[in-house]
């Protein structure tokens, strides 16, 4: 039987302190009072004293309460009873059926090792032209959803996770909105995808720390289908800077120094640790990440967003409702689409030059220079790319959609002007007068 | 040896704390011994006070307890250098990341060390010295063939003073392990010296008779380097940027086509991924000078963002160390590191873990000269032989928000000769490699035209000063002659300073060939032309970017490389 501590030297925002013996780094206790039962966690120890982050926040928690340690850190059960569940941020159930203890294991596992990774080479359809043609989703690839607030970013997630070609979905919710979160329950249900899904929900109403272990019960979950399962797992996670702010609250509260507008300074290492968990596993599965960073203020250099982007392979700009070409990026992109149709490339890049160059058009006009034919032209084009390309509804294949950007093209330029080789143009410039 | 052992008092992420009661060094490495699982975590002394030894735990320190034994060692964190060092791949602290994988799968284990050079193979040995010779620390015993190149057997450079050979093996086959020479002093003290030897990695391996002033261009092959702002051997440079900027890429490239001996990669805390494109592409890629796969003139040191982040720390000091060793055989060595900043943030959190008083963005205060002796390293050097030989250091810098103001892109620019700056804005308009022209510098003189480069660049600075001024009074309101300078400009930018990495030919531009295409140039920057409109103008020099272009793509000296030549002159006659 492990010993019971009933005396708590110290409460401090969402830490507590005790004298406690024969306990290990990491590992997990329980206090138990008035409150009820709630999961805590070593994160420092010096000498006798352990000091715990509690996941529901030390909100009623006395310092009489009883505190047992568990042994062991972090775990989850990990089996194909999974699917279809719901689960909250400590890994108990959300959806009223039972609670799962069969094979536990541990989260937060080591990184791959570099030399067993390999190049990824499958592209994933999503049938949004933005993403398909301009900045191709790739398999194993890592890519987070830059967005201001208001923008449509969960609708977009819940309908790349509908369309994405993926075995299994793994969702992460933190600091979800309950309407948000019963959106994407929702959505799982109606989209026929719910009995390959897994949940671990977080919700804005929950104790903020809580929602740090959703991540990582997320990617040992998909960690372990992919492996030992040979499963291609879509892991899908919302709101990442609600997660850094966690992380900034438990660090403030340890009296670390702040690096960067209050975060500590190793955000970074801890949202890397997380992201490169995205790999190709050679003749395994794969996981592959996609996840929601708001930016406060629209701001791409706030510690969040900034750090996220240096660990990414590119990022998906969402603004004004539609994903921004210029901002956004697939480092990945080049690894896939030459090897889709012959014309991809040549598209991708030629379409935005043109796009590019209207926006320049548009600010002379707005200076109140005169427009020339030329600027008329790429005027023209760009409200249609913008309404038939960019906007996030139109949903259609990727052939379609090359289809749709020659037919763009040819109704207002001539086939000279828009930058592409001649064998193309032969090929693909649609017969005008038809 | 005896191991001194001590007991753990505190743990705090990846740091530990224990209680000794016998001499210990600084950076001495330490094991902590799990008594959960018996499980050996690596870690180095990095803080010594009264009886309590603080350090940083090279593994995650998950189920660690307090009173859990350490066994401290004698040794400081050292590499092993020697014969099958080349073509290596290593995590930070020098273990074979193959060797792991064998043991380990997918995954890395903690816990889990291999030994950094092959104790079997056999080296075919020619010995440089015979019995009797005097020999002082860093000279040359034999040689055995490694690759592509004769690798020295050297004295350890830390022997110091004069040792005379004793003894010295024949010509034959020996491991590592066997050995090779014994060796005396005047006091009587004998030394056996095997094909390899241990080196601390903070501490500079000199063994060189001189340093001297780096004169010699390294040629990268990117115009806008050789061309614009030289690097030179045994010097230093920088490519602070943003994220998506393109350091990565520039480096790669280098790594590929830089004229030099032996290229160090140091991937530093950031996507493992990228290290892949290296390992997988490295066995397959020729070197143009050698004909040999790229990778026999490689090492990479990988300590990627999600590997533990003290051996993050120690993975640039284990480059350079590697770098330094080979400088000794004189080779010339690029050391690219990818980025610093990584391995400046992971000073920082152990900085805040041993409290110290935190400087600006909370790095600790000695980060300017934690920079500086690391890039001091660098140098170009005479050894004891007469032979030049010398290190390089091109290093990454990834800063926050893409602000150079901040404390490590400052820091490092105090130590450089050469700062290449990636601009956001660049990038974004894919002009790549986006270092931007106005802003970057060199203190070295290039091989490319040295004394016709201000020309160029004068014409860069008025072209930029006329684009200025065009977004306030339009193009109706600027002059023929600025607009035709603005053009000069761009022109200038478009086909010579943007080099596209994902063209075969364009990728790598010989010196041959920069100066050529650079001559041929200035004479179409320094013409006079006179055009009745701005239309005239533009189209003129669109058709001329556009021949530009599509001659950066010919082969060198190919029929169609003449050919478009040719239509050029045609065209600015
Ligand atoms: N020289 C180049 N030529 C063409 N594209 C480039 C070049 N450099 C960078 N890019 C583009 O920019 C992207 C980001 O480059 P990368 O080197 O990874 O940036 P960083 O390391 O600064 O974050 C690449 O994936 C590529 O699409
Ligand atoms: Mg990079």
């Amino acid at each position: 039987m492990r010993k019971v501590y009933n005396k708590i030297d110290q409460i401090t925002g969402n830490v507590v302190s005790l004298k406690a013996r024969d306990v290990a780094y990491e590992d997990l206790a329980v206090i138990e009072g008035e409150r009820g039962v709630s999961l805590a966690q070593v994160i420092r120890i010096n000498r006798d004293q352990v000091y715990l982050q509690v996941f529901a926040g030390t909100k009623g928690i006395s310092n009489r309460d009883q505190v047992r340690f568990l042994g062991h850190s972090m775990e989850v059960s990990f089996s194909e009873n999974l699917m279809g569940r719901i689960f909250n941020g400590s890994g108990v159930p959300r959806d009223d059926r039972s609670a799962l203890s069969e094979n536990m294991i541990e989260i937060g596992s080591p990184s791959v090792n570099p030399v067993k990774r390999i190049m990824p080479s499958r592209m994933i359809r999503t049938g949004i032209p933005m993403i398909d043609i301009f900045n191709s989703l790739v398999e194993s690839q890592k890519l987070p959803i830059f967005s201001i607030p208001g923008e449509p970013y969960n609708p977009l997630l819940a309908r790349i996770a509908l369309q994405a070609e993926a075995d299994i979905i793994v969702f992460g919710g933190m600091g979800l909105k309950y309407d948000d979160y019963l959106f994407f329950r929702n959505t799982f249900e109606k989209g026929g995808v719910m009995h390959r899904s897994i949940m671990f929900v977080h919700t804005a109403a929950d104790p903020v720390v809580e929602c740090l272990l959703v991540p990582d019960m997320v990617l040992a979950v998909a960690e372990n289908f992919a492996v030992n399962h040979n499963k291609r797992v879509l892991v899908l996670l919302t709101d990442m800077t609600a997660f850094s702010d966690a992380l900034k609250e438990i660090s403030i509260i340890m009296e670390q120094i702040p690096s960067n507008r209050g975060y500590p300074g190793d955000l970074y290492s801890q949202l890397a640790k997380r992201y490169e968990k995205a790999v190709d596993f050679e003749g395994r599965g794969s996981v592959t990440t996609l996840a929601v960073t708001t930016m406060p203020g629209d701001d791409v250099t706030h510690p969040v967003p900034d750090n996220t982007g240096y660990i990414t392979e590119g990022q998906f700009y969402l603004r004004r409702g539609w994903i921004e070409p210029f901002g956004s990026l697939s480092r990945l992109k080049q690894l896939v689409n030459g090897k889709t149709r012959d014309d991809h490339r040549s598209i991708m890049t030629a379409c935005i030059q043109l796009y590019a160059k209207c926006k320049e058009a548009r600010e002379k006009q707005a200076m109140g220079f005169v427009m020339s034919s030329w600027d008329k032209k790429l005027l023209g084009y760009g409200k249609r790319f913008e309404q038939e390309m960019m906007d996030l509804k139109v949903n259609i294949s990727l052939e379609k959609a090359l289809d749709r950007c020659w037919q763009i093209m040819a109704d207002f330029f001539d086939p000279q002007e828009v930058g592409i080789t001649e064998k193309l143009l032969n090929q693909y410039w649609p017969k005008k007068n038809v | 040896m005896s191991e001194i052992s001590g007991k753990i008092v505190a743990i705090y992420g990846n740091m530990v704390t224990a209680e000794v009661d016998s001499k210990v060094k600084q950076n001495a490495v330490a094991y902590c011994c799990k008594g959960r699982d018996g499980i050996k975590l690596k870690a180095e002394i990095i803080r010594l006070r009264g009886n309590e030894a603080d350090m940083q735990v090279f593994e995650s320190t998950r189920g660690l307890m307090v009173g859990d034994t350490v066994e401290i060692t004698d040794d400081l964190v050292s590499v092993e250098v020697g014969p099958g060092t080349l073509s290596q791949i290593y995590d930070g602290l020098q273990n074979p990341l193959p060797q792991l994988a064998e043991e380990c799968g997918f995954f890395l284990k903690s816990g889990v060390y291999a030994k950094p050079l092959s104790e079997t193979n056999k080296w075919h040995f020619t010995p440089l010295a015979k019995q009797g010779d005097k020999v002082q620390g860093a000279w040359y015993l034999g040689w055995v063939p490694e690759g592509i190149f004769q690798h020295k057997i050297l004295v350890p450079p830390y022997l110091a003073g004069e040792w005379r050979i004793k003894e010295i093996a024949k010509e034959g086959d020996y491991t590592i392990r066997e050995k090779m020479a014994t060796l005396v002093n005047d006091k009587g003290e004998e030394k056996d010296i095997t094909m390899s030897f241990k080196w601390p990695v903070k501490i500079p391996m000199k063994g060189y008779a001189q340093r001297l002033l780096p004169s010699e261009p390294l040629v990268t092959q990117q115009r806008v380097m050789d061309t614009m702002f030289p690097i030179c051997k045994g010097g230093t440079y920088c490519i602070p940027g943003p994220f998506g900027a393109g350091k990565t890429v520039l480096q790669q490239i280098t790594s590929r086509y830089a004229e030099i001996d032996i290229v160090v990669v140091a991937a530093c805390g950031e996507r493992a991924g990228e290290v892949v494109e290296t390992l997988r592409e490295f066995p397959h890629l020729q070197d143009p000078k050698t004909g040999k796969p790229l990778m026999e003139r490689t090492i990479i040191i990988c300590n990627t963002s999600s590997m533990p982040v003290a051996a993050r720390e120690a993975s640039v000091y284990t480059a350079i160390t590697i770098a330094e060793y080979y400088r000794l055989m004189g080779l010339h060595v690029l050391l690219l590191a990818d980025s610093t900043s990584r391995w400046a943030q992971a000073l920082r959190e152990m900085s805040g873990r041993l409290e110290e008083i935190p400087g600006e963005e909370a790095f600790p205060a000695y980060l300017e000269s934690v920079i500086a002796n690391f890039y001091e390293r660098a140098a170009l050097v005479t050894l004891y032989n007469g032979q030049t030989a010398s290190v390089t250091i091109g290093g990454t810098v990834s800063p926050a928000g893409g602000n150079f103001e901040e404390p490590v892109t400052q820091a490092t620019l105090k130590v450089v000769g050469a700062f290449h700056g990636l601009s956001r804005a660049r990038a974004d308009a894919r002009r790549f490699p986006s270092i931007d022209p106005l802003d970057s510098w060199s203190k070295y003189t290039g091989a490319v035209l040295p004394e016709k480069v201000p020309v160029a660049r004068q014409i860069l600075v008025r072209g930029n000063e006329v684009a200025q001024m065009m977004t306030v009074v339009g193009e109706e309101g600027t002059s023929i002659q600025d607009f035709v300078l603005y053009l000069k400009g761009e022109f200038f930018d478009r086909v010579y300073l943007q080099q596209n990495a994902y063209n075969d030919v364009d990728q790598a531009c010989s010196l041959e060939r920069q100066e050529y295409t650079f001559s041929v140039l200035l004479q179409i920057l320094q013409k006079e032309f006179s055009f009745e409109s701005k239309d005239q103008a533009r189209k003129f020099f669109f058709q001329l970017q556009s021949l530009m272009l599509n001659w950066n793509e010919a082969v060198w000296q190919s029929d169609s490389f003449k050919e478009i030549e040719g239509k050029i002159k045609e065209l600015v006659k």
